[in-house]
């Protein structure tokens, strides 16, 4: 049985608990099982914020809170400075960072892989706002293979289904992300 | 309650019990109406806390009166307080 | 009937709206909120045909709803905590009054300190209340109890309101892939409600009478046969929705999963990860003894799982305070007339939220194989390492 546990941490206000929720429709749309939840915690505009989502093979019975992920979102790089986010990462596992550069603060991080992609300006040319939480997804979904492409795109529709517009922007930011990555 | 049979939760289904309990005889005072004063007004229909009292026709006069059903009036003469024509007073109850 | 992503809260309204309710009265509170905001949304874009009533306090909701089911309405609240430590007067008054309410509970710890995280203390506070109590597991279990619970209460040797309990946050903010059953199968296997005492201008009765010393006595221990014996109907209704719905939740009382020697007797949410331990072979010789319905407590049940294992750990997401655990003391009762009855230890784990996590219940089934029967602990958080 395999089972991937993706952490998504970003600020209060920012998306990162619509992020895995996105992400579980996707996995769900693509045949898996899954599962995803916030932080319980209070959630105040502008504080680091986690959410977890599980995706697996069979149905997950699991209910703890994600302590070391396979793979950790992170929607906004200056929370790195405050945030201890390699402790949150499996060995072995991958840290993918919305940043115009590899972020320095994890160079010396050992046995992890460190992606970056600049979703900021991605998304501020095609959504006009820097509406990162969901289309860091296509850079996951590109790196882990563990979503398609299509499957996320189903899931904003889900999500967005009342604001077509909104749908419509993510899912092609989603997709410039996803096929830039994979090059 | 019916001792019997209980429905669930205590339900009385066989209402009416209040009706078989005249209490009229936990009186010690009566209240008479006098009806030359009485002008059927209506207040002490209103004050009554036992709804004893009704304004209505009675015989001799044209006009509706108030009426007291003794069966049940148990005597606390709210009505004789409330009476602005000073029209019902009180005896002591004979028994 | 294809499952769908979806949040937990809006799982409970999606169902809830598939149940024919015709009153329902909610006071949002944490981590109930999303329930009663998605009823809410139901009701405005005309998805439930029903009385919403917006009411100021959860003491009102509940009175509403009692009122309503006494008049023939089939009614729905939810709340937490708090807002269910307020209802407490009227919780006791729609059990003696034997009206089939169903509420469910996101459960959460009562203050003080104030905390909004999960867990079991404020339904258990309520157990002694005459309600049927189900604690599930799962957003689905949640979903499928629901339908139940109204099958149960509505039934007319049962006449007993039932809460449905699930775990805040856990299971009311997860989204997890879950089966709505259709309005057309709900409606049918719940039937019309049809309650034999309604309130009815035309046939008048009274409802909650005064009960003198031995009214009220006598009343009362027809209370405590109907919540006994409602057992009966809690496992044929389950036997019959897993015939019609196809899901299974052990016998409806009890599940047990596993073999081994050791019991870990569990409620909740939490009975997943014990199961994932266990499929993964990282709890050494456990089983899980999962009590589903806590009111009424399936002791004989119980004690025909318990009685021949090697030790039985508790774990209780409550406590009563000056005592232990409230299910470790129920669990122990059970086992008094057993000859040769296990150990029982009792750890008091969870509470206000603290995850209990792998760590922990590591910790609980080694400690637990040291300590002598009778051992309680409260696991605070402390004894494991934060980051599993």
């Amino acid at each position: 049985m395999t089972m991937h546990e993706i952490t998504v941490l970003g600020r209060g206000g920012q998306g990162a608990v619509t992020s895995a929720y996105v992400l579980a429709k996707a996995a769900f749309h693509d045949g898996k099982e899954s599962q995803a939840f916030p932080f319980f915690g209070v959630e105040r505009r502008g504080a680091p914020v986690f959410s977890f989502c599980r995706i697996s093979d069979e149905q997950i019975k699991l209910r703890q809170q994600v302590y070391h992920a396979d793979y950790l979102l992170v929607l906004d790089a200056a929370l790195l400075d405050n945030v201890d986010v390699i402790s949150r990462v499996k060995e072995g596992g991958t840290v993918i960072v919305n940043s115009t550069h590899a972020p320095d603060k994890l160079k010396s991080a050992k046995g992890i892989n460190i992606h970056h992609v600049d979703a900021t300006n991605i998304a501020l040319k095609i959504i006009g706002k820097p509406f990162v939480n969901v289309i860091m997804l296509g850079a996951f979904a590109s790196i882990s293979g563990l979503v398609s492409l299509n499957g996320l795109k189903k899931a904003i529709d889900e999500m967005f289904a009342s604001k077509p517009e909104v749908a419509k922007l993510n899912k092609k930011a989603t997709e410039t992300i996803y096929k830039s990555m994979k090059n | 309650m019916p001792k019997t049979k209980d429905l669930p939760g205590g339900i009385i289904i066989d209402v009416g019990s209040t009706a078989r309990n005249k209490t009229g005889s936990w009186r010690t005072f009566r209240p008479v109406v006098d009806l030359e004063k009485c002008t059927g007004c209506g207040i002490c229909e209103k004050f009554c806390p036992e709804g004893c009292i009704t304004i209505k026709k009675v015989k001799g006069y044209d006009k509706p009166k108030c009426t007291i059903d003794y069966d049940y009036c148990k005597g606390c003469l709210i009505c004789m307080e409330e009476c602005p024509f000073k029209a019902i007073s009180s005896v002591v109850e004979s028994k | 009937m294809a499952r769908e992503v979806m949040e937990g809260s809006q799982a409970v309204a999606r169902i809830v709206a598939n149940c024919d309710v015709k009153v329902i009265a909610a006071y949002p509170i944490t981590p109930q909120t999303h329930i009663v905001q998605e009823l809410a949304k139901m009701h405005a874009d005309g998805l439930i045909d029903c009385e919403f009533v917006n009411v100021e306090a959860e003491f009102s909701a509940i009175s509403a709803i009692l009122g309503a089911t006494a008049a023939g309405a089939r009614s729905f609240t939810a709340t937490s905590s708090q807002g269910l430590a307020l209802m407490h007067e009227v919780v006791f008054a729609a059990a003696g009054m034997r009206l089939p309410l169903v509420m469910v509970i996101a459960n959460r710890a009562l203050s003080a300190p104030i905390n909004i995280w999960n867990d079991h203390q404020d339904s258990i506070a309520e157990r002694d209340s005459g309600w049927i109590q189900i604690y599930c597991e799962s957003v689905q279990e949640v979903v499928d109890s629901v339908v139940q619970a109204y099958k149960i209460a509505e039934n007319k040797n049962v006449l007993l309101p039932v809460m449905v309990c699930m775990d805040g946050f856990y299971l009311t903010h997860v989204y997890e892939p879950v089966e709505i059953p259709p309005k057309s199968k709900v409606h049918k296997f719940l039937g019309k409600f049809n309650y034999p005492y309604k309130l009815d201008p035309k046939k008048p009765l009274t409802m909650g009478p005064l009960g003198f010393p031995a009214d009220y006595a006598r009343l009362r221990k027809q209370l405590a046969e109907a919540v006994w014996n409602s057992k009966k109907v809690i496992k044929e209704v389950h036997d019959i929705y897993a015939k019609q719905f196809g899901r299974v939740y052990g016998d409806g009382l009890l599940e047990v999963y596993g073999d081994g020697s050791i019991a870990l007797v569990a409620m909740g949410s939490v009975c997943g990860t014990i199961k994932d331990m266990i499929d993964k072979d990282e709890l050494k010789d456990v089983c899980l003894v999962r009590i589903r319905t806590f009111r009424p407590f399936p002791k004989d049940e119980i004690v025909e799982v318990l009685k021949d294992r090697d030790a039985v750990v508790v774990l209780d997401r409550n406590i009563s305070l000056g005592n232990a655990g409230a299910v470790y003391l129920e669990v122990r009762d059970a086992l008094y007339d057993e000859k040769d009855k296990p150990k029982v230890v009792d750890f008091v784990v969870g509470l206000g939220g603290v995850d209990v996590n792998k760590a922990t219940l590591n910790y609980v089934v080694e400690k637990a194989r040291t300590v002598k029967s009778g051992h309680v602990e409260i696991v605070d958080g402390s004894e494991v390492s934060s980051s599993y």
